[in-house]
């Protein structure tokens, strides 16, 4: 059953059309990813799925929803996290404090309640410790739980972007080139937390990956594209070994 | 006990807002020279191309000030909230250099050592204070020049005095008369030069190397880097082009009435009219400080005392809220 | 070097880190209350000015330190505080209704003023906030019928529960009205510590470091800034309506653009982004024209120096250290105050570098 369905979608800004009427669907529990070289339009398709850009055609369908004309805030409540691929991290806090931003979509108090720090909130931040402590855990991230961010190396900052998307509970985790900038074993965790996010967690991943050994290991289908459209969908073999695709990293064989 | 000392308002040391009206006994002084060309009119059309030209005058003084604020921002996307004091400065500056009381240097002369010693001040200004804050966010910087504007009013204040002075020019006391109208020498000198110096410094950012220079490193400050354009002395650079301006736009405020410490506060005026005007846009800056000095003499003409003072902000605050942008700017939207 | 163990969730709820620290705040909360045993009728009003000056400071910390939106007219809050306040007392509203209201006149003021105004960022939202600190001297002189015009208004004393009540006055009964400010500086600043720690709070933090990253989370951010602005305006207008019975006359003199000059101007000393920065930053701001006078009146004398010959003094002092402390201390005495206690704490193996600022290149927010 599909869990997201892009239809068609469009973008351009000015005369460049950075989308060009793609669809795919993402089904309930597996890991999708969209390849293609620098430029070809994966963030964008991202930003239009999180709602930072408007599409200038096509329909974004999630659980059965039209969210096209959705504000980007109304977007995480459904159930879908995203990382950046720019780190987007709240630098100036905790990553506790991170983690639990995290979690504003499971809040239930409003200001006045927390103003006054009622029974009812103290109950809830207590929840949301128990939740952010499991995600820690999962992602051993204990001996940061205090550190500012400001502070962090990168390969733990992206570790800790992750965390925090996994902290909204989302059905849908979009990851925005998760390897970047990682080195060969932190990639190799990536990969085993990515597989185990599927598996153990039951959320379906749809990810924007350049790492063909980290996209092969943990992708169930691959949509590649290029210059904004669809060259070929597939299992991760069969799209690396599509003409088409091979023509696009690779360029066009002369004579 | 000692009551007066709890006040926390010391009734001395700052000037009112210069719009208010009778409660205000520190005012810049052009805002009573305006209804004074109208006295002896009878007519009423005369009367208002009488209003408009004195306005144009006054807002080609703003436009001035605010050119100095879009200079800046234009180049290095901070906002120098001390340019009106700044100003100011320069004016004291050139006064010190010209008057008989002082110097007594020719005028020409008395005007360039300003423009120099505005312009070095600025660019030391930058290189040893605001060069600190470089890649801090914006509103570090605003907070700084906002400061040091307070520290520029006071060293005014201690080395020139509070009492409002003016400065001896070749223009003053002439008029020039046509068609029933007249125009002191100092406000048709004020029009000309504001013309020509938006023009030059148009051509200088559209046309010149270094000019566009300034434009890249404000766009991008590390891609800039990396093309080779030093960052750093181009905004050193901008800064002192600024003083300049400055100091100009201060000579010419003179001329037109007298300046006191507290005349830098001119600069909020003209900040609203580079917002009207659209902040990065320099011919903007001028028509933004020309609307604001017309809408203010046919405001204090036909509109009821305490509306009148509020109007150059209102129209400001509405420009905001319409077109954020200004008149003429350009597009502003962050990426993800 | 003192480590913390935690062993259970609320220990990371609670306000204090651990026993020392709570220690601290309760003799910090003795010596408060006991302030009046030690110090005569001019130092407490001094303080309490200086009481009524961190409520404001944490009203606008509020806003710029944790939501990172500058304001420079906050003083047209405090206005709205003050006038409003007052002439709820004048209809006869006891003050410990009146100053509330008040303040939420001035918090639901704030927040409609801040639909338009917040859809603009940064130097706009500045200009814009700046506009507002010049018209409401106008605003002020114009409600003549609420205001008094330029004469102003005279404010009676504080009569808290009702005529019969308790008066309150910062002349006849000074220690009453300094523990009336120090009850609700605490009372601001326990919401406010209590906000911080809850999901509101977090919003605003997410808010300041990264406004793409709070919309992904699902934080709506228009909602939360103006909730922040009218929250900041509400405590803002707490301290106004406190200040108008301090002043005992208030006339549009009081809420100069210079107030809100000031106003930021104590949070950046204080430290942007902790409770205790307001506090700071109000102490120097409250301290600095009775020190500088103190000093002028024992060094200036030989020099012929009087406090008439350089007006604007204090003021020319309190910016020349707001300069310094952008260029120094970006955090402020606060930040000053965390780097000496680290020292100490970590005895001998502090490291300067610990607290290194971390360089960043500013990107434009252009887009052409």
């Amino acid at each position: 059953m599909s869990l997201l369905s892009v239809e068609g979608i469009s973008i351009h800004f000015g005369g460049l059309k950075a989308v060009d009427d793609v669809s795919f669907e993402v089904r309930e529990g597996e890991v999708f990813t969209i390849v293609g070289p620098n430029g070809a339009g994966k963030s964008t398709i991202f930003n239009l799925i999180s709602r930072f850009y408007d599409p200038s055609a096509g329909a974004i369908r999630f659980d059965g929803r039209d969210i096209t004309r959705l504000k980007a805030e109304d977007i995480a409540p459904l159930g879908i996290a995203r990382t950046f691929q720019n780190i987007e991290l709240f630098d100036h806090s905790t990553v506790l404090q991170n983690l639990l931003v995290g979690r504003h979509r499971h809040r239930r108090s409003n200001f006045v309640a927390n103003a006054f720090f009622l029974p009812s909130v103290r109950r809830e931040e207590v929840e949301h410790r128990e939740a952010i402590e499991k995600v820690i855990d999962f992602l051993d991230l204990q001996p940061y739980r205090n550190k500012m961010i400001a502070g962090l190396p990168y390969g733990v900052r992206k570790v800790v972007e992750l965390a925090r998307s996994l902290a909204c509970e989302p059905k849908l985790l979009l990851l925005d080139e998760p390897a970047s900038g990682l080195s060969v074993e932190e990639t190799q965790d990536m990969a085993f937390w990515i597989e185990d996010i599927q598996k153990d967690m039951g959320v379906s991943v749809l990810m924007v990956e350049h790492d063909m050994s980290l996209v092969a290991q943990v992708s169930d289908r691959v949509l590649a594209i290029d210059h904004g459209a669809m060259l070929a969908t597939g299992t991760p073999a069969e799209v690396q070994n599509d003409p088409l695709v091979i023509e696009a990293y690779l360029g066009r064989e002369e004579a | 006990m000692g009551v007066e000392a709890l006040n926390p308002q010391p009734q001395d040391e700052f000037p009112r807002n210069p719009s208010h009206a009778p409660a205000k006994p520190i005012r810049s002084r052009w805002e009573k020279d305006a209804p004074r060309c109208v006295v002896a009119r009878e007519e009423i059309g005369l009367e208002a191309l009488q209003l408009l030209l004195g306005g144009i005058a006054n807002g080609c003084i703003y436009g001035l000030v605010a050119l100095g604020f879009v200079l800046i921002y234009k180049a290095t996307e901070q906002v120098n909230f001390a340019q009106g004091d700044m100003m100011m400065f320069g004016a004291f500056l050139a006064l010190t250099f010209v008057n008989e009381a002082w110097f007594g240097w020719p005028f020409a002369l008395g005007l360039l050592a300003a423009m120099a010693v505005m312009g070095t001040l600025s660019y030391l200004l930058d290189k040893l204070v605001l060069r600190n804050l470089f890649g801090q966010p914006q509103f570090a910087v605003v907070i700084l020049t906002i400061a040091l504007g307070f520290v520029i009013r006071f060293a005014a204040g201690v080395i020139w005095g509070h009492e409002p002075q003016s400065i001896e020019t070749p223009l003053t006391g002439k008029s020039v008369h046509f068609a029933g109208l007249v125009m002191g020498l100092e406000e048709v000198a004020v029009i000309v030069v504001t013309i020509a110096l938006t023009a030059v410094l148009f051509v200088f950012f559209s046309r010149t190397r270094i000019g566009l220079a300034m434009q890249a490193s404000s766009q991008n400050q590390l891609a800039a880097y990396y093309m080779g354009i030093p960052v750093k002395r181009v905004y050193s650079l901008v800064w002192a082009l600024s003083g300049v301006v400055a100091a100009i736009a201060g000579v010419l405020f003179a001329t037109k009435g007298t300046i006191d410490p507290a005349s830098g506060l001119l600069g909020i005026k003209a900040f609203a009219a580079a917002v009207i005007g659209g902040f990065g846009s320099l011919p903007g800056a001028l028509l933004g400080g020309i609307i604001v000095g017309v809408v203010e003499p046919f405001a204090a003409r036909y509109l009821a005392a305490g509306y009148s003072q509020i109007a150059p902000y209102a129209i400001m605050l509405i420009v905001l809220v319409i077109a954020p942008n200004g008149i003429l700017a350009q597009m502003q939207k962050k990426k993800v | 070097m003192r480590f913390q163990f935690k062993t259970e969730y609320n220990d990371d709820i609670r306000l204090y880190q651990d026993r020392v620290q709570l220690a601290w705040y309760v003799a910090l909360l003795i010596t408060a209350v006991s302030l009046p045993l030690f110090l005569g009728d001019f130092y407490i009003s001094q303080v309490t000015f200086i009481l009524i000056f961190s409520i404001a400071g944490m009203g606008i910390m509020l806003l710029v330190g944790h939501t990172g939106l500058v304001s420079l007219g906050h003083a047209a809050f405090l206005a709205a505080g003050a006038y409003s306040t007052v002439n709820l007392e004048l209809l006869g509203v006891p003050f410990f209704l009146a100053l509330p209201l008040g303040g939420l006149f001035a918090g639901v003021l704030g927040a409609v003023l801040a639909i338009p105004v917040l859809r603009l960022t940064g130097i706009y939202l500045a200009i814009a906030t700046l506009a507002l600190a010049i018209i409401i001297e106008d605003i002020i002189v114009l409600a003549e019928p609420l205001t008094g015009g330029v004469v102003g208004l005279s404010v009676d004393s504080i009569y808290l529960f009702s005529a019969a009540g308790p008066e309150i006055n910062i002349y006849f009964t000074p220690f009453r009205f300094y523990y009336l400010a120090l009850a609700v500086a605490a009372l601001v600043a326990l919401l406010y510590a209590n906000i911080l720690r809850s999901s509101t709070g977090r919003a605003f933090l997410a808010i300041r470091d990264s406004e793409v990253s709070a919309r992904a989370m699902g934080i709506n951010v228009a909602r939360y800034k103006t909730l922040s602005f009218g929250l900041s305006c509400f405590i803002t207008g707490l301290a106004g309506g406190l200040l108008a019975h301090f002043l005992g006359h208030i006339n549009h003199e009081a809420f100069l653009i210079l107030t809100s000059i000031e106003l930021l101007m104590i949070v950046v000393i204080g430290g942007l982004g902790s409770i205790h920065g307001a506090f700071f930053g109000a102490i120097v701001f409250g301290m600095l024209p009775l020190t500088v006078s103190i000093a002028i009146e024992t060094f200036g004398a030989p020099l012929g120096i009087t406090s008439t010959t350089l007006p604007g003094l204090s003021t020319g002092i309190f910016a020349g250290l707001l300069v310094m402390f952008i260029l120094v201390e970006p955090f402020g005495i606060y930040g000053r105050w965390l780097k000496i206690r680290t020292y100490f704490q970590l005895f001998p193996l502090y490291r300067r570098d610990m607290f290194r600022r971390h360089k960043s290149y500013l990107k434009t927010e252009r887009m052409r």
